[in-house]
């Protein structure tokens, strides 16, 4: 008897204790959400209040230039074609610059990842100083590096590649070394006892095992890169950035060539999307 | 026995021919790589771009960033003198106060440079004393700019000498005469001006100074006490404009917060709609899935375009962007782990008599919640980099301040205070979110 009333009394603490603690828990929530919630909005209407145009003012505006293009483009549908194939050069000019400093990123960004793991670093007194560096480089946004190359050397495709090669090899190289820190030391220390460099070790014995993790990757970064290439050319550094932005501060009268740009930047960035999704799953599938 | 042995010589061997293979092929991909990076070489037109590179834009460049230049001007015609600081009229030094390098005396003016050099401005006539070469005279008048130069010395190629110009350049300082005006360069390290301008009555104190001025009652601006004045002082410093500076990265980091977020609220339920265990209907997640897929095809830089037309420049149509631009991907990624789901919860929570809203608040959420937590986090940390780039295109946030001063070419210092704050900026938020992330997903 004792017992049942003392295990009752036993069970009633515990729904307290329990009731208590969901309590607690969801006030919590509901704290975090009112705090959410709040910031939320007043950062809506601080940037409201900051912007040139009001959001609500702008709202319905939001489709008129792309009607705007769309009927010019449309109006003028037998240009489009043949100016599509105008901006081509321009295009491939993009995608050079999205590649090369991919290429070039990820050959910096092998090196720095190999120096900066732990178990791996040629000089492991020096690892955080890899470490740090590279975050600085991925902190920098690609297009200070390239306003204030245009500076130096013009403008063109290099100010762009290199800025963005820059980004590239900090964001590849922490990727990279996050893989790396997963490769299997055997192959390494077996090198190491016949007496193999430090090149050799890192050659022979750690790229093969993460070639395809970094292969990946850098197939994701080229979409990004793509991405960010055109954005640079917008602020004068070569591609079809450069030539969207003149078709666009045209006005009326050439918004079919930026209808035309507009479609052919979109059809490459799906499809690189669509060949760089397919590759990554047949790469790490065919593990 | 001979089997073993052929088949041990076969095996040899086919290892050394796969090994052979691969060796061609990684000789292969070496090859490409550099075929590749020599036709970008050209494409790119990199000669010619080493002869059209400006180096001295760059040597103008990287001086700037740690040193400043004040100018001392003398109008001929007047007899005016006045000491700026780069040359600005924010900068100018206020009548009666003077650096201590620069002395005047009965219309004489004594600037005295580093290593030794000097020049004295006199009524008639300037002279620059360059301590291994001698005095130089020049003197501007009305018919043109005459040139003294030492006895017997031959015009070196750091003088330029014209009629009407003469310009002497050292790396104590750069003198410019015209018959308007007289023109004394000195550069000097650091940033100057960064705290206090000179009409603040803090400058030129040292740190412990201000430190006793901070904790002392004698108030140098009446009806303030110092401690306030100094941080209006340094709020509204106008050469630096510091304010400014604060609320731009503020906006920035305004836009990378409401379009990540506005984006995750957006496509969280719009992900179940692409999901196909939350929506038997395909043709309604085929639907969803090519939304998602167009607004992440048209890039940022097109929405930004279009928004900035209906918006107008601000932090908003910056917020926008990143908004539409991220709708995509978090659709995609939140309806993939909406598909991995373990539906065993869920029929758990149904079996106690849930209704669909609590299936999903208990079953669903609880899943799904780290993933979608780290993805969202990480997209802000990136999404602040991103909004950099935007606000320089859109006009807000600390990437409109880094545009203009890169194009006004000559305020690189501002430059480099800005892209240090850009880079501690973003490496806070990085910081900032995987702080959250392990706080929100790990802890709790």
């Amino acid at each position: 008897m004792t017992d049942a009333t003392a295990s009752a009394s036993a069970l009633s603490q515990l729904q307290a204790h329990y009731i208590q603690h969901i309590q607690r828990k969801r006030l919590y929530s509901a704290i975090m959400l009112t705090i959410f919630v709040l910031l939320m909005v007043s950062g809506f209407m601080l940037a409201d209040d900051r912007n040139a145009g009001g959001f609500w003012a702008g709202l319905h505006q939001i489709f008129d230039f792309p009607a705007e293009v769309l009927t010019e483009a449309g109006e003028k549908l037998a240009n489009l074609p043949g100016l599509m194939v105008k901006f081509l050069p321009s295009l491939i000019e993009t995608l050079n610059i999205a590649g090369a400093s991919t290429l070039i990123g990820a050959l910096i960004a092998v090196v720095l990842s190999l120096l900066s793991t732990r178990g791996l670093a040629r000089w492991p007194r020096l690892v955080g100083v890899f470490r740090r560096s590279m975050d600085i480089m991925r902190a920098l946004p690609e297009i200070v590096i390239a306003l204030v190359l245009i500076f130096i050397l013009g403008g063109g495709p290099v100010p762009a590649m290199i800025a963005i090669a820059f980004h590239t090899a900090g964001a590849l190289g922490k990727l990279f070394s996050e893989v790396n820190e997963n490769a299997s030391l055997k192959p390494v220390e077996g090198l190491q006892s016949v007496g193999a460099t430090w090149g050799q070790r890192m050659l022979l014995g750690v790229l093969p095992q993460v070639a395809p993790n970094y292969l990946s990757y850098a197939l994701l970064r080229f979409e990004i890169n793509i991405r960010a290439s055109a954005i640079l050319g917008f602020v004068g550094s070569g591609g079809i950035g450069y030539d969207l932005k003149n078709a666009f501060s045209w006005g009326l009268g050439r918004y079919d060539e930026v209808a035309a740009i507009f479609i052919i930047l979109f059809l490459t960035i799906v499809a690189v999307d669509q060949c760089s999704s397919y590759f990554r799953n047949r790469i790490v599938e065919g593990r | 026995m001979a089997a073993t042995d052929i088949s041990l010589a076969q095996r040899g061997q086919a290892t050394v021919q796969i090994f052979q293979r691969r060796r061609i092929i990684s000789f292969g991909v070496l090859l490409a790589v550099l075929a590749y990076l020599t036709y970008v070489f050209f494409a790119f037109n990199v000669p010619g771009l080493m002869e059209r590179a400006r180096m001295d834009n760059a040597a103008i460049l990287v001086r700037d960033v740690y040193s400043y230049k004040t100018h001392v001007t003398r109008d001929n015609r007047s007899g005016g003198l006045s000491v700026a600081i780069e040359g600005e009229q924010k900068g100018t030094y206020p009548a009666g106060m003077l650096p201590d390098w620069v002395e005047t005396a009965d219309g004489i003016t004594d600037i005295s440079l580093p290593d030794g050099h000097s020049v004295r401005f006199a009524p008639e006539a300037v002279v620059y004393t360059h301590p291994g070469f001698g005095q130089i005279t020049v003197i501007p008048s009305r018919s043109g700019i005459e040139l003294r130069l030492p006895q017997g010395q031959e015009l070196p190629t750091w003088i330029n000498a014209s009629k009407t110009r003469v310009a002497i350049t050292t790396d104590a300082g750069r003198l410019t005469v015209t018959k308007a005006r007289t023109e004394v360069f000195r550069y000097s390290f650091g940033w100057e001006l960064f705290f206090f301008t000179l009409d603040s009555p803090f400058y030129g104190k040292s740190p412990t100074e201000l430190l006793g001025l901070a904790l002392s009652d004698d108030q140098l601006r009446p009806g303030q006490s110092n401690m306030a004045a100094m941080v209006q002082d340094i709020w509204t410093n106008k050469m630096w404009r510091h304010g400014d500076v604060a609320w731009a990265i503020f906006e920035t980091i305004l836009m990378a917060f409401l379009g990540t977020m506005g984006a995750a609220l957006i496509s969280l339920p719009l992900a179940f709609l692409a999901a196909a265990n939350f929506t038997p209907l395909r043709s309604v997640r085929f639907a969803m899935r090519r939304i998602f897929d167009f607004v992440r095809g048209v890039d940022g830089l097109i929405w930004t375009i279009i928004l900035s037309r209906a918006f107008g420049p601000g932090p908003m149509t910056g917020a926008l962007a990143i908004l539409i631009t991220d709708t995509g991907s978090f659709g995609k990624m939140f309806s993939e782990a909406l598909e991995n789901v373990d539906d065993k919860q869920i029929e758990g929570v149904a079996s106690t008599g849930a209704k669909t809203s609590q299936r999903y608040r208990f079953g669903v959420i609880p899943q799904i919640t780290p993933v979608l937590l780290s993805q969202v986090l990480y997209y802000l940390e990136s999404n602040t980099r991103s909004a950099t780039v935007i606000g320089a295109i859109t006009g807000g946030g600390i990437g409109l301040l880094l545009t203009q001063a890169i194009i006004t070419q000559k305020d690189w210092e501002e430059v480099g205070y800005y892209i240090t704050l850009v880079i501690l900026m973003v490496m806070a938020m990085d910081s900032l979110s995987g702080w959250l992330r392990n706080k929100l997903i790990k802890g709790e």
